[in-house]
């Protein structure tokens, strides 16, 4: 390996590296502001100034590649001086209104100019002022602050994918702003907000909420896609005030979509805080014990057969895990996950999983996507696809509708039908399916809640088998997911088989003509007609569909209330943490389900959360490691049939409203109206 | 600093509604590309947006902005970015003689101030302004390279150069009144050669 002195101190460091980055290998910190380690190397801020043995000036540490034997001094009186002087020139015009400020308190440029800066500027001058740009509904920017590091330009372009923003003029008229103030659009916009050194770009939402030392900071996981990005959620009391991302390289990196960050306003609005019983077609607030009986009353009076639980899409795994319990424990396997109608093989983990990995996706040189459109149901990943196609030079393909992936894509169509093509070797791409070292198939839910989703399963297996798309070191075969409860619900057997055919059909006809008692975990997302001789028992957080038809309504916590374990598209288990206690007179599910249990004698064998997750672990052994990611064996999955030429539907029309929290959100809606058309009508005119 | 057209970094004045390349461009857009790698075409954003800007009667509107990203694939952005960079891209309307006094060290011991002076009371506006017979925009820029025979200005694209005040109204009259006015040094200089052996 090749060696670099830095302060007369040899260490080794990897081929590619650069000065800074072989300096941080020896401990020691340069300042930046331009520089970050997932963004393009833009050299303009000068901060990072070394001495180099040889050099008549000092070098810019972030743009000079290291080499063998070659000498850096960090701590020489000229290195100081550097810093001295590029503080300075950085705020002759910069407005020093930290007080006023939301960066205070996290800010690079106030930590960096109390480290290295000194106290004093030789600038009487009247400091230059820019006018504020408009940048959506989610970034509040104060363009004074800027210093041009042109960190959030490069994020756009490079990990978002869309040339939004930009640096306009030069030198003292230099201003960053989208063209013609119009929204970002991006689902990964707010990244900026982080990656801004800067109090430039800030969260609009969280604007002059809180200083950063006031907040509770827990680190938790993402529940409004399936992705389970890992993010630090910041709260003062009952209240949380903005959600950052966490590191985790296998998962997000290190950013996270705007719905994630942005949505939490809807944990305020709407909210279930008390138990409710319908009388008289109006909602009377109630106590537990009361709400309780009448739910007891229901049961007994109803044959087991006739009880039924659909779970929804943000249950975490106690809830779906106690629930069945309670099911089994009672006579009735009447519990189902697979509301969407999405044909996967519950007996087959391998179906029904994101089997690549995320961060494998890197190594893919071809990508098949099939009814999906990754950019709204896991923006995340997308970004991962999009790092892959710019950095290994991976062909992606899109059978489904078009869309602005932020990717260049071959199109193969809007029909299912080119499946059958593509494994019969009628189409083109099988060539390029035969020559790929390594394919990935990403298998959507659009593509599989059809009447013909079994066969579409069937044919992509053969094709996994045809086209080595599977073997020792490689699984391709993927599905996307896009909601954080069905893998667990599977993984648990949270799923009646009877069902199987065709789960809503069988839903409705276990509902229609027969007195039923229907227990809806957060379930919003179903046709609530279907229900209309049923009794039914609403157990969630938010006033949505679902609680509007219920019967009963029992008050439960959201994500950021509970501890809860969650499991990701790809089969990942992954802990959340309780942020606050829960709103009102809300209960954790699982408690929920052990005081009915109790009531109604069944054997609910845990007493608190450590023994539940035990009993879980115990079931499926997969719970027992936290965040690691299994491999599934390959099996047959699938039922062979013909693929019906019909397009395909898009299972998500509003990145930004997907779910009961996000509904509620006034970010959102702000988000629907602003940016969403932005997505309708082109930039660029036809004429 | 004195105002710019070349110099700001938005487009607000009132917009015309279309831009679109006239034959002749088309065919010059071709020939412009044809000298980039096929994968390149957008390095040929410099060489397009001048075209744009004769096009466009000296100034780059929002659309032909627009036109111009669009021909080459590039987002809009990116594209203003390089047009806002320089200043030779006027992002407003700018009279039919655009009038660029130097005013760097050379030029300015000469005498540039007066010229700009006059100029000023010739056009009744500030720099920068555009005159109300929309004729003339004069402007202030830094070298131009012609030094030797300073003070001199540039206007459209000739240089006119061992300039006076005098010598300068005369220019602007005539331009004016449409009529010829010869470009170079205004005193029969030749080149840049010495006016008297020594
Ligand atoms: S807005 Fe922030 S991130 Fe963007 S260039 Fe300015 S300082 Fe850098
Ligand atoms: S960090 Fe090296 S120049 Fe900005
Ligand atoms: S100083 Fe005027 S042309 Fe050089």
């Amino acid at each position: 390996m090749p060696t670099i002195i830095i302060n007369d101190e040899k260490i080794e460091f990897k081929e590619g590296m650069n000065v800074l980055q072989a300096c941080e290998l020896a401990g020691i910190e340069i300042p930046r502001f331009c520089y970050h380690d997932r963004l393009s190397i833009a050299g303009n801020c000068r901060m990072c100034l070394v001495e180099m043995e040889n050099s008549p000036k000092p070098i810019a540490s972030c743009a000079m590649p290291a080499t063998d034997g070659m000498k850096i001094k960090t701590n020489s009186k000229i290195v100081k001086d550097a810093r001295h002087g590029v503080m300075e020139f950085l705020l002759i015009n910069h407005p020093l209104d930290c007080p006023i400020c939301d960066q205070g308190g996290e800010c690079d440029l106030q930590d960096q100019a109390m480290y290295y800066g000194f106290d004093k500027s030789s600038y009487k001058e009247n400091k230059r002022a820019v006018n504020n740009k408009y940048m959506g509904p989610l970034i509040s920017t104060i363009m004074t602050r800027c210093i041009h590091c042109t960190r959030c330009v490069r994020f756009s372009t490079e990990i978002a994918g869309v040339d939004d923003l930009g640096l306009l003029g030069r030198g003292e008229k230099a201003e960053i702003t989208t063209y013609l103030e119009k929204a970002m659009n991006s689902e990964l916009s707010g990244n900026v907000i982080d990656l801004c050194p800067v109090g430039a770009l800030t969260n609009k939402p969280y604007e002059f909420q809180a200083r950063p030392w006031e907040l509770k900071k827990t680190e938790t996981i993402d529940v409004f896609d399936a992705v389970g990005s890992n993010i630090r959620v910041d709260s003062i009391g009952k209240k949380v005030l903005r959600v950052l991302p966490r590191i985790n390289e296998d998962i997000n990196e290190e950013w996270i979509n705007d719905k994630t960050r942005f949505a939490i306003d809807g944990l305020q609005k709407q909210r279930l805080d008390k138990c409710y019983i319908k009388e008289n077609e109006r909602f009377q607030e109630t106590s537990w014990k009361k709400a309780l009986d009448r739910i007891i009353l229901q049961i007994n009076k109803t044959s087991s057969k006739n009880i039924m639980t659909l779970s929804g899409k943000l249950s975490d795994v106690e809830t779906i895990f106690s629930t069945k319990m309670l099911f089994d424990n009672i006579g009735s396997n009447n519990y189902e996950c697979r509301i969407d109608n999405v044909r996967i093989e519950p007996k087959a983990r391998v179906s029904y999983t994101f089997n690549t990995g995320i961060a494998r996706i890197e190594e893919s040189d071809l990508i098949l996507l099939i009814g999906t459109n990754p950019r709204w149901e896991a923006s995340i990943l997308n970004a991962r696809i999009r790092k892959s196609y710019l950095n290994n030079n991976t062909r992606v393909a899109l059978i489904g509708n078009k869309k602005d992936l932020t990717y260049d894509y071959e199109y193969l169509g809007n029909s299912l039908k080119i499946l059958e093509d593509i494994l019969n070797e009628k189409n083109d791409f099988s060539l390029l399916m035969k020559e790929s070292k390594k394919p990935m198939i990403i298998l959507g839910e659009a593509a599989l809640a059809r009447q013909d989703g079994n066969c579409v399963l069937n044919v992509c297996r053969k094709m996994c088998e045809k086209f080595s798309i599977v073997d020792k070191n490689w699984n391709g075969f993927n599905f996307l997911n896009s909601s954080i409860s069905k893998i667990g619900a599977l993984d648990i057997g949270f799923y009646n088989e009877s069902f199987s055919a065709d789960v809503q059909k069988n839903i409705d006809k276990f509902c229609s003509n027969k007195e039923s008692v229907v227990f809806l975990l957060g379930v919003d997302e179903i046709d609530m007609d279907i229900f209309q001789n049923s009794f039914v028992v609403y157990i969630g957080h938010h006033g949505d569909r679902g609680a509007h038809r219920a019967d009963v309504i029992l008050p439960a916590p959201a994500y950021t209330e509970k501890d809860s374990l969650y499991v990701n598209l790809e089969g990942r288990i992954l802990q959340a943490h309780q942020c606050h206690a829960p709103l009102g007179d809300a209960k954790e599910e699982w408690k929920i389900m052990k005081m009915l249990g109790d009531m109604l004698g069944a054997n609910m064998k845990f007493k608190n959360l450590h023994e539940l997750r035990e009993l879980i672990c115990l079931s499926n052994e997969l719970f027992r490691e936290i965040n690691v990611l299994h491999k599934n064996k390959f099996s047959t999955f699938g039922i062979s049939g013909e693929i019906i030429e019909s397009p395909i539907v898009d299972v998500i029309n509003n990145f930004y409203m997907t779910d009961p929290i996000s509904r509620s959100s006034k970010t959102m809606a702000e988000c629907t109206s602003d940016i969403l058309k932005l997505n309708k009508d082109a930039l660029i005119p036809n004429d | 600093m004195s105002r710019h057209p070349g110099l700001i970094n938005k487009t607000e004045f009132p917009q015309p509604d279309n831009f679109s390349w006239t034959e002749e461009n088309l065919r010059k857009i071709d020939k412009i590309i044809d000298k980039y790698p096929k994968k390149r075409i957008q390095s040929a954003v410099i060489p397009i947006l001048d075209l744009a800007q004769k096009q466009n009667g000296g100034w780059l509107s929002q659309k032909a902005i627009e036109k111009v990203a669009k021909t080459l694939s590039m987002s809009i952005i990116r594209v203003m970015e390089v047009a806002t960079f320089y200043s030779m891209f006027n992002l407003e309307p700018v009279g039919k003689n655009f009038v660029q006094i130097c005013r760097t060290t050379p030029c300015w011991l000469r005498g540039s101030d007066k010229l700009t002076k006059i100029a000023k009371k010739f056009t009744k506006c500030e720099l920068g302004q555009l005159s109300e017979d929309k004729l003339f925009t004069i402007v202030e820029v830094e070298c131009l390279g012609a030094c030797c025979n300073a003070p001199m200005v540039q206007i459209n694209n000739d240089y006119y150069e061992d300039l006076n005040e005098n010598i300068l109204l005369k220019i602007l009259e005539d331009l004016k009144n449409n009529k010829d006015v010869k470009s170079g040094s205004q005193i029969g200089r030749i080149n840049s050669k010495p006016l008297k052996q020594c």
